[in-house]
């Protein structure tokens, strides 16, 4: 033991709130909160919160259990649920890397829709604004950091807006819609001759993927995933027009190089 | 019964009080106990000992995360509760500790509430999460951060407009 004490951090902090300090620093850190009001303040805080949360939901603990959560119920009703299939399903998902494995694979498996569930999602949305006169857009293309700002923050991760006017596309500007994994971006461009394309960009657990393409009867899509980003550029089916415009989105929202636009 | 059901039998009540203060709503915390315990009894036969309790946080903290993809994905229609407002007074005009919890990201919120309603240790949280103890100790710290800030009344998703 040291007289004067090596700075205490927060993690030991924490710790020390939680039980989980060494027992040879107890003395350091309770030294250092009585010097350090600020500190002891927060120590305080973090203490009375944990109060007020175990006040809050401890008793959920104690009520009394409904027949759903009853375990032999729940295991009744298993016995002629419980079919070959799933006993070898769930062996074979342990074998490959045991209960978190298992987890692992569940998850994926949900996620690895979200192409097609994006893909369609933006397809009806370019469907829906583009013929939309009046108000194709919520923010106008000229507010462009304000687009990125608003949108970054919906979203829940940086949204660039690509610069396609090399490719005679101005921005028409954007908006927030609802999309199969939480809040996207939406962008319209247009054309000298009034085509419209659009980019819809929301954020997704699946893996990167370079540029894919899928058709619909008028109009098809770009889909990629660029670091937890999907991003579906859609406009009229000339397959060749499209994937120049998703190219240049997609070199542009490409997270390594240097940013762009914004 | 076996040692196995044993187990979790015992830890139902924690199950339903943690999925209680991670959903705040009690149908939807009692669904994800129910789910979890179901897929709990179907790997049974798989189980040759260890800590059941972890594992069962560790799949009830799995749906919870499934469910709130779900939720952003369709709206919900849902009775407002009264119950939160039965079980702890609010303190400061409505800024109570579970608005508070609600204004967490779920990885904060899943640490703290693992931590300080279920009395796991950090070691046990970082192998539920499946990361470091260091990124569990600052989930911790960036929850007790944000509720703390909260209930002082600031509030940190609205920016100031001069």
């Amino acid at each position: 033991m040291t007289e004067r004490d090596p700075i205490v951090s927060e993690d030991e902090l924490h710790a020390y709130v939680d039980g989980e300090l060494p027992a040879e620093r107890r003395g350091a850190v309770e030294a250092w909160l009585a010097t350090h009001p600020d500190d002891a303040a927060r120590v305080a805080a973090w203490r009375s919160q944990a109060e007020l949360i175990r006040a809050r939901y401890g008793g959920a603990a104690d009520e009394k259990l409904p027949r759903r959560l009853e375990l032999a119920r729940l295991a009744r009703r298993r016995q002629w649920r419980l079919t070959a299939m799933v006993a070898a399903a769930v062996l074979a998902a342990f074998v490959a890397g045991g209960a978190a494995g298992w987890f692992a694979r569940d998850a994926e498996g949900a996620s690895s829709s979200d192409l097609r569930k994006f893909t369609a999602d933006a397809l009806d949305a370019y469907r829906l604004y583009v013929v939309e006169v009046r108000h194709p857009v919520e923010v106008a293309g000229d507010e462009r950091p304000h687009l990125v700002q608003w949108l970054s923050k919906r979203v829940g991760s940086p949204v660039r807006i690509p610069e396609l006017d090399k490719m005679g596309l101005k921005l028409v500007g954007g908006r927030l819609l609802p999309g199969p994994t939480g809040a996207t971006a939406f962008f319209m461009y247009e054309n000298g001759s009034g085509e419209r394309f659009t980019l819809y960009c929301g954020q997704t657990d699946d893996r990167e993927t370079a540029l894919r393409y899928t058709t619909g009867d008028h109009n098809a899509a770009y889909y990629w995933v660029d670091h937890n980003m999907a991003c579906v550029l859609s406009g009229p089916a000339e397959r060749d027009k499209l994937h120049a415009i998703a190219q240049a989105a997609y070199d542009q929202i490409d997270t390594r190089s240097s940013p762009r636009g914004g | 019964m076996g040692e196995f059901r044993q187990q979790i039998e015992s830890a139902i009540p924690a199950l339903r009080r943690y999925a209680r203060a991670l959903t705040r709503d009690v149908e939807a915390a009692d669904d994800i106990v129910q789910d979890t315990l179901v897929r709990a009894l179907r790997s049974e036969h798989l189980f040759h000992g260890g800590d059941v309790r972890a594992w069962l946080y560790t799949i009830l903290t799995n749906l919870n995360r499934n469910r709130l993809r779900g939720l952003s994905r369709r709206p919900v229609l849902a009775p407002i509760k009264d119950s939160d407002a039965v079980s702890g007074a609010p303190e400061s005009g409505g800024r109570d500790i579970g608005r508070a919890l609600d204004e967490l990201a779920e990885e904060p919120r899943t640490a703290l509430l693992l931590v300080v309603l279920e009395g796991l240790t950090y070691r046990e949280v970082a192998e539920i999460q499946g990361v470091p103890i260091g990124t569990v100790m600052s989930r911790l710290a960036r929850a007790r951060m944000q509720i703390r800030s909260y209930l002082d009344g600031e509030r940190p998703a609205l920016r100031r407009v001069k």
